[in-house]
């Protein structure tokens, strides 16, 4: 996650859920928690029934509104403006934590002289260039310094990567090169240093603009704001939790950096009960970016080589490795994965096998292939646990893509629509589609659950836990680990023998698991041995600290490293909280090296003292030399406070012993972020894609490097656009599970929430005669789906340019199937992605609403057609 | 009058009983007072009226076991009404008496239409005399033992009107099937039955205060006026003209049918009173109020 | 209520105390009952009613979950603004999940002619299901409407009957929370209890949980929680008090329940003693019309 990445060096939630029992006030922004996180919202509770504030500002009045103590309803797409306004508030308040900004952030750094701010440029930064809607990052540098933050670089050269749904992968933190030590003002009086360029950005953002811009009233923000102060500093601290409420935006990235700036001026960041918590999705998806399913990174977030980039091992660790901070070990890390993956044939003879790596040669991510399938040019496709023609944005353009494919394997638990659109998708019913002229050869290949096999889950706080099987797969089910290691065992047989070359890096590969039972299960256990890593004698690595660039050690994924210390399985672990510490690092384990709330060097002030006594987390103990408290230290054990790298200082060593953030090249946290981000080094408010309103802070209108397509089947309507009046909002139900496959086939789910609806106010159901319990019509330029309507007053009506907004309510785990099925919302969304991560923005589309249900048939189309063309739709 | 209430949904749920259960309540009404209609007809000597107050007695006892069972979720296991005797529980309670009756009316029956030992005959006809009178009275004590508002609030009246309507209908269905010159007790019992039950009727409407307007509503209220007027009809037909055959016969049978519509008012009126939380919630308030008052 | 007949045998009352102060409405623990006691699914309606679509404990909810949206503050301040500062009309959104009372005084136990109800050793109420007849008296004894008779007619599937003529239903019994009686036999606690994420549903021993619960309701007060009160945690009331308790934010009729419920065999003796005098009555009003002569 860039957000995070860039501002604190790793892509993950900086706390645990546990932790947040220690907050004075939360604020969740951007999350549905209780609906769903609800378990680990009992700590969320825990902290409330101490006395903590716990404040929900989202568009709608949710289960979690229900128990907050404060509900603050804002416009769906606003939030940048909001954060911004608490960014104001601290600034002319003078609420900031002065000695952590000083001494932690690189509030005091100096900006390069020709950096212009979106301020002065209607909404744009230096360095925009209009044809490649993309921006040349060069002024927005260090004066005299080059960065190159790890997130966005990766993706320099071409569009980048699309990730669906959870905010993308775990982008680490910046590098830097030459020139150092950066330019600083200790005073942060320099009207060039990061402190004063931050306090011209926000001071428009007043609680005024908040007001008017997100619909809420002054007096609730300043509520909130106030709030948020009064419960930060060096006796208490706040934590923010986020999900896809922030993430699923045309600038979703930058939500999530205005939080980290606010964070960083309050001191929150490091400590007890403070943080962001990154609330993620499905059960393992931090791990599916640890060992990403990604395609343009490696285990570990190490860079995916690009067909032209490198020339060697060599060249490529220059590159993708940072002459300071953890990054500069990155030679150790790609090593020992080389090791991993290809043993002995890994030598430093040929690179250690670096040229059988597979290069990146242009965008292949989702909503990507998901084009090039409706261009015919990818012919065959893979669905593993994902079911796009319900999950995904633009249903109709995903379906119409599966349509197009020669032959397509879903490897699913159910038979879900996204194996089935040939018979009974939507377009058949419009005649869209018909059956007999579909080409695509479909093999459903039923899939084991979790229940049915063992492994790991890595979960939303980094936490590894272990499930063991509890019953056979039935009938043909199989698990991921038997499907794929099978299907590798059978292409190293046919290719046997071969002599030809680019069959090398397949038949080298380290394959041999030891299988058991009837199914010839592979051991999960031993590919948590191989992940974790082990010395040239097969012993198994204690941390990451262990890992060698010679080829010595060999390490599946650096970062897990030290999961399977002594040969212990140590994510199995259960020892219940009440019989060991706090933190409970006896419970499964935690990356990096079991920590479970990073950047906890910064809970103790410069010195290596506590903040405060009451929160005392990790400190120096100068007796023993050493840092000690309730957590592993997020830091070098043995390194001193005072410690001061020399100049030349490379990797970790050229991390000073006060500078809490050791993934960054300078151990500061990042308010401004020179590099690593497609859209600009400080947020600034876009409008969503589809907005009813235009930016009242700039020209610029939306996210100038957000992405678009060109496709047909993807029109967007022009904002402010009367025929699409309403802002629309997507989201979850607790008693559904995304696209649906795994909920609205079992019975006791799909009888708590049996229909789609749609959630309206009164005032609106008044404004379209829509009747409670009735149907009701809800049409964007893509589709039109039809819902049932529940009128409540959790979907408040907000004031925004002097007019009342309605936003119109949808969850999206609809589809035409299962035990209960209905209309996807999916098919309303569309494909304009956010920059950094290109994520999807299902969060605020505009739609109109209209009592009755839907046509059927032809006449779908056609009413979709009209209003498009009516609203001049492109 | 608007009371809170979850989505207007009932609080105490309806019975799950149906028209078996009333029709019970009649039969075994019938049985009942039938049996001490004949006890009295013996002791009298009036034998024409004693047999045939015997065998209609009996035909009601025979077939309100079958009404009963019918009835059962699980019909097969009806027997487990006998594992116990609990006065906690009217139910079980009634089905001894039940079972009692039954059995001691149908032996004796048959024993007369044999007319075979007549000392047991004796016997049985004692015991269905003693058993008759709970019989036809324990199925308002059934009913007042629930949390069915319009029923528990009535838990004073329901015996007697039950006891009452068990008379009168008793009564006519002997005046029916008797010669008149032998009905006269019959007819008076059945008159006073019917007098007794619009009493009855009336005490229970008043202390059920807004609770019973559940009888002039919906199904309860078009059965009550049937039983109202079928039960005047009939009574006074039978008071006036009860010594001329064909009156005697359709004031009687009027009065059967009276009878039967009041067992269904009763029972729909439940249904109602649970069905509306009002019922329930109303009463329940005012007794807290005037707990926290005195 | 007893369980002095068990003897030796006989376990501390336990019971839940339900808070709804902190129920995120999850519905886990209606889930967890129908998993734990394999209850066949209620039926797929959408009702509108809020997020519930269960509408209510019967023989297929054993646990029910209510959601009431109401325009009224969450919390009322010490200086009693209300709304708080700058909060727009005040709304908030009530939860609660309800369950069978395991009442002191059960009605539908007393009314149970067949002895299937019975009192356990850890003094709830249990149907025993090899025993019920489903004559229903106890659906309608219930001064909750909790316990119900579940109407599943037959299959062509189902093993043939006992006795064909009689049997209609595959299943005409009544069914209700059986407090996991099978799971407390096991030393465990019930399904719903070990589900609920943030202890809204309390487990223990009923005297512990009265206390707990009157310590809980003092803080609540002191934090000006709109409208917090104890509801059955009195045995001095109508079913000489709850084995299921509750707290709650309204009057207990916004939420379904009975704000004053009585045990019908409260006024059983009475009831008798009037059933007697009704049959001496009849006796009487049957003698009379001898009295005018026998013929
Ligand atoms: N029961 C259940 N639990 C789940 C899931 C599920 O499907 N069911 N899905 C899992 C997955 S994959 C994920 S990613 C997580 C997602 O967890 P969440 O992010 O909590 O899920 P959502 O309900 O999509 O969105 C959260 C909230 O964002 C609000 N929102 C929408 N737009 C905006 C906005 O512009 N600003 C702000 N501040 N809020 C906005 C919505 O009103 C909604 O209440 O949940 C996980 N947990
Ligand atoms: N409108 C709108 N759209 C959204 C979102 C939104 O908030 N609004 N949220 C987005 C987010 S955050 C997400 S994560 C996506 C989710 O969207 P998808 O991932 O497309 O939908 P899921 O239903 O989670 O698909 C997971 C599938 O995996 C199957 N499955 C479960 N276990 C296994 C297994 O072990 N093996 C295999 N092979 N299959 C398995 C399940 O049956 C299920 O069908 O939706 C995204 N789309
Ligand atoms: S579903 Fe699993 S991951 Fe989600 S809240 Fe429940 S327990 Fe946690
Ligand atoms: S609540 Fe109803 S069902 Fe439960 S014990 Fe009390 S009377 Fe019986
Ligand atoms: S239905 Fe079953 S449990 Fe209920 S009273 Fe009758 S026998 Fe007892
Ligand atoms: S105690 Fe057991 S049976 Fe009762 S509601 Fe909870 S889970 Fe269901
Ligand atoms: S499980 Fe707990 S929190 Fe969830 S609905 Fe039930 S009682 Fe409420
Ligand atoms: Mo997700």
């Amino acid at each position: 996650m860039p957000g995070l990445g860039t501002s604190f060096g790793r892509g993950g939630a900086t706390t645990n859920q546990q932790d947040l029992a220690n907050s004075d006030c939360i604020v969740i922004m951007g999350s549905n928690m209780a609906e769903n996180h609800p378990v680990g919202f009992q700590w969320v509770m825990e902290a409330r029934e101490r006395g903590a504030e716990v404040i929900h500002v989202d568009p709608r009045f949710t289960r979690t509104s229900a128990v907050a103590t404060r509900h603050v309803g804002i416009r769906a797409g606003s939030d940048i403006v909001f954060l911004g306004g608490i960014v104001n508030y601290i600034l002319t308040n003078e609420k900031w934590f002065d000695d952590y900004v000083r001494r932690y952030t690189n509030a005091p750094v100096i900006v390069h002289e020709e950096f212009v701010d979106a301020e002065d440029n209607g909404g744009l930064f230096s360095g925009w260039d209009s044809d490649r809607r993309k921006y040349d990052v060069t002024t927005w540098q260090y004066a005299g310094v080059e960065v190159h933050g790890a997130a966005g670089q990766r993706e320099q050269g071409f569009k980048g990567s699309h990730v669906k749904g959870h905010a993308a992968h775990g982008a680490h933190g910046g590098g830097m090169s030459s020139g150092n030590p950066p330019e600083r003002d200790e005073t942060l009086q320099h009207p060039r240093c990061i402190f004063q360029i931050l306090k011209r950005h926000y001071a428009r953002y007043t609680a005024e603009v908040v007001a008017e811009t997100c619909g809420c009233s002054v007096a609730e923000f300043e509520a909130v704001a106030e709030t948020l102060c009064r419960n930060s500093g060096r006796d208490r601290t706040s934590a923010f939790a986020y999900a896809v409420g922030w993430t699923q935006h045309t600038v979703g990235v930058q939500y999530i950096r205005t939080a980290s700036i606010v964070q960083l001026l309050l001191g929150n960041i490091g400590r007890p009960g403070g943080g962001i918590m990154a609330l993620r999705g499905h059960a393992s998806i931090q791990g599916s970016t640890d060992i990403p399913t990604l395609y343009d990174i490696l285990p570990g977030y190490l860079e995916m080589p690009h067909t032209e980039r490198y020339d060697g091992l060599d060249d490529y660790i220059d590159r993708s490795s940072a002459e300071r901070g953890w990054w500069g070990n990155a030679g150790s890390y790609m090593v020992s994965l080389l090791k991993a993956w290809w043993g002995s044939a890994a030598t430093p003879d040929n690179d250690f096998a670096f040229g059988y790596l597979p290069r990146i040669d242009d965008d292949h991510s989702v909503y990507w292939t998901v084009e090039q399938m409706l261009a015919g040019t990818v012919k065959g496709y893979i669905i593993a646990g994902e079911n796009p023609a319900v999950g995904s944005a633009n249903g109709k353009a995903q379906r119409l893509a599966l349509a197009k494919l020669d032959w397509l394997v879903v490897r699913d638990l159910v038979e879900i629509e996204s194996a089935s659109f040939w018979s009974d998708g939507p377009e058949i019913e419009s005649g869209e589609l018909r059956t007999e002229e579909i080409a695509t050869e479909v093999f459903f290949l039923p899939a084991a659950s979790h229940v049915e096999k063992e492994g790991s889950f890595t979960n939303t706080q980094r936490l590894l836990q272990w499930h063991f099987k509890a019953v056979e797969p039935k009938e043909d089910c199989r698990s991921e680990l038997w499907f794929y290691y099978h299907l590798g065992r059978k292409i190293r047989e046919r290719l046997a023998g071969s002599t030809d070359p680019r069959d090398r890096p397949i038949l080298d590969l380290t394959w041999e698991y030891p299988t058991s039972g009837v199914l010839q299960e592979p051991s999960a256990e031993a590919v948590l041995a191989e992940i974790n890593g082990s010395d040239s004698d097969g012993k198994p690595l204690g941390s990451y600290k262990e890992l060698k660039p010679d080829g010595s050690t060999s390490c599946g994924c650096w970062i897990y490293c030290g999961v399977y210390t002594d040969g212990v399985n140590q994510a199995a672990r259960r020892k219940p909280r009440w019989e060991q510490a706090p933190v409970a690092p006896e419970w499964g384990w935690a990356w990096p090296a079991n920590r479970r709330l990073i950047y906890n060097r910064a809970s103790a002030d410069p010195n290596g003292k506590p903040w405060s006594e009451r929160k005392r987390y990790v400190w120096w103990d100068g007796r023993k030399k050493k840092w000690i408290g309730d957590d592993v230290p997020d830091f070098d054990e043995q390194k001193p406070p005072d410690y001061t790298p020399d100049g030349d200082a490379k990797g970790p060593d050229a991390i000073s012993g006060s500078h809490p953030f050791i993934m960054q090249a300078d151990g500061l946290g990042w308010i401004y972020v020179p590099q690593g981000l497609e859209d600009g080094p400080l947020p600034t408010h876009y409008e969503p894609h589809e907005s009813p309103f235009r930016n009242r802070l700039y020209e610029q209108q939306s996210n100038p490097a957000r992405q678009t397509t060109d496709l047909a089947e993807d029109p967007y309507s022009p904002p402010g656009s009367p025929v699409y009046p309403y802002v629309v909002t997507t989201y979850r139900l607790t008693e559904h599970h995304t696209a649906g496959g795994m909920t609205r086939f079992l019975d006791y789910l799909a009888e708590l929430q049996p229909a789609m609806f749609v959630e309206v106010h009164p005032g609106l159901a008044r404004e379209r005669d829509l009747r409670h319990g009735d149907w009701a019509t809800i049409v964007s330029p893509r589709a039109a789906i039809e819902a049932r309507v529940l009128v409540t007053e959790r979907m408040r009506p907000l004031h925004v340019d002097g007019r009342t907004v309605h936003q119109v309510g949808l969850p999206y785990h609809w589809g035409t199937r299962g035990r209960t099925t209905g209309d996807a919302a999916n098919d309303l969304a569309h494909m304009a992605l956010d920059s950094n991560v290109h994520i999807q923005e299902v969060k605020a589309l505009t739609c109109d609403i209209r009592p009755g249900r839907r046509p059927r048939g032809a006449a779908l189309p056609k009413f979709v057609r009209d209003l498009r063309e009516r609203a001049g739709a492109r | 009058m608007t009371t809170a209430s979850y989505y207007g949904r009932n609080i105490v749920k309806q019975p799950v009983w149906k028209s078996e259960i009333p029709l019970y309540f009649w039969t075994g009404g019938i049985a009942g007072a039938s049996a001490v209609l004949h006890g009295l007809a013996r002791l009298r000597g009036n034998e024409a009226l004693a047999k045939r107050a015997l065998f209609v007695g009996a035909v009601a006892d025979v077939a309100s076991p079958l009404l009963l069972v019918k009835d059962l979720g699980r019909p097969e296991r009806f027997l487990n009404m006998f594992r116990m005797f609990k006065v906690t529980s009217p139910m079980s309670v009634g089905s001894w008496i039940l079972l009692a009756s039954g059995g001691a009316s149908s032996t004796a029956a048959a024993l007369e239409l044999l007319g075979i030992l007549a000392p047991v005959r004796r016997a049985a006809e004692i015991v269905s005399f003693a058993a008759g009178p709970p019989l036809a009275t324990y199925t308002g004590a059934l009913v007042a033992n629930t949390s069915i508002p319009v029923w528990s609030e009535a838990r004073d009246q329901l015996p007697w009107l039950f006891g009452a309507s068990a008379t009168a209908t008793a009564g006519a269905a002997a005046a029916v099937v008797t010669p008149v010159q032998f009905a006269g007790p019959a007819r008076r019992a059945a008159v006073a039955g019917a007098v007794a039950e619009g009493l009855v009727m009336r005490e229970m409407r008043r202390r059920l205060g807004f609770v019973g307007e559940v009888y002039d509503q919906g199904a309860a209220g078009r059965h009550a006026r049937i039983a109202r007027a079928c039960t005047t009809l009939g009574a006074g037909l039978l008071a006036l003209a009860g010594r001329r055959p064909a009156p005697a016969k359709t004031g009687g049978l009027l009065m059967l049918g009276g009878g039967l519509a009041l067992r269904f008012a009763v029972f729909r009126a439940g249904f109602q009173s649970a069905r509306d939380p009002r019922y329930t919630v109303v009463p329940q308030k005012e007794r807290l109020r005037a707990r926290e008052s005195g | 209520m007893s369980t002095a007949s068990y003897g030796a045998e006989a376990k501390p009352r336990v019971g839940f105390f339900t808070d709804t102060t902190v129920c995120i409405g999850c519905k886990a623990c209606e889930v967890a009952c129908k998993e734990w006691n394999l209850i066949p699914s209620g039926g797929l309606e959408w009702t509108g009613e809020s997020y519930d679509n269960t509408s209510q404990l019967d023989a297929n909810t054993w646990r029910h979950v209510a959601f009431i949206e109401q325009p009224k503050p969450l919390r009322v301040d010490a200086d009693g603004a209300d709304p708080p500062d700058g909060q727009p009309e005040p709304l908030r959104w009530l939860m609660e999940s309800d369950v069978c009372k395991h009442c002191t005084h059960a009605g539908c136990l007393d009314a149970c002619p067949t002895g299937a109800l019975f009192r356990t050793e850890f003094g709830t109420v249990v149907v025993q299901e090899d025993v019920c007849n489903g004559c229903g008296y106890c659906v309608p004894a219930c001064p909750f409407g909790v316990i119900d008779r579940r109407d599943l007619p037959r299959s062509p599937q189902d093993a043939p009957l006992a006795l064909p003529l009689l049997g209609t239903k595959e299943d005409g019994r009544v069914w209700k929370c059986t407090l996991c009686y099978d799971r407390l036999k096991g030393g465990h606690e019930p399904a719903c209890a070990k589900a609920c994420p943030t202890d809204s549903i309390q487990f223990g021993e009923l005297d512990e949980l009265r206390e707990r619960a009157q310590k809980r309701l003092a803080k609540l007060e002191g934090e000006g929680w709109n409208g917090a009160r104890l509801y059955g945690d009195d045995p001095g009331d109508g079913v000489g008090g709850f084995g299921a308790f509750f707290l709650l934010l309204d009057e207990p009729e916004v939420y379904g329940l009975p704000p004053d419920p009585v045990v019908p065999t409260r006024h059983l003796a009475r009831l008798w003693r009037t059933t007697a005098l009704a049959a001496a009555g009849l006796l009487a009003g049957v003698a009379l019309a001898f009295a005018g002569g026998a013929e």
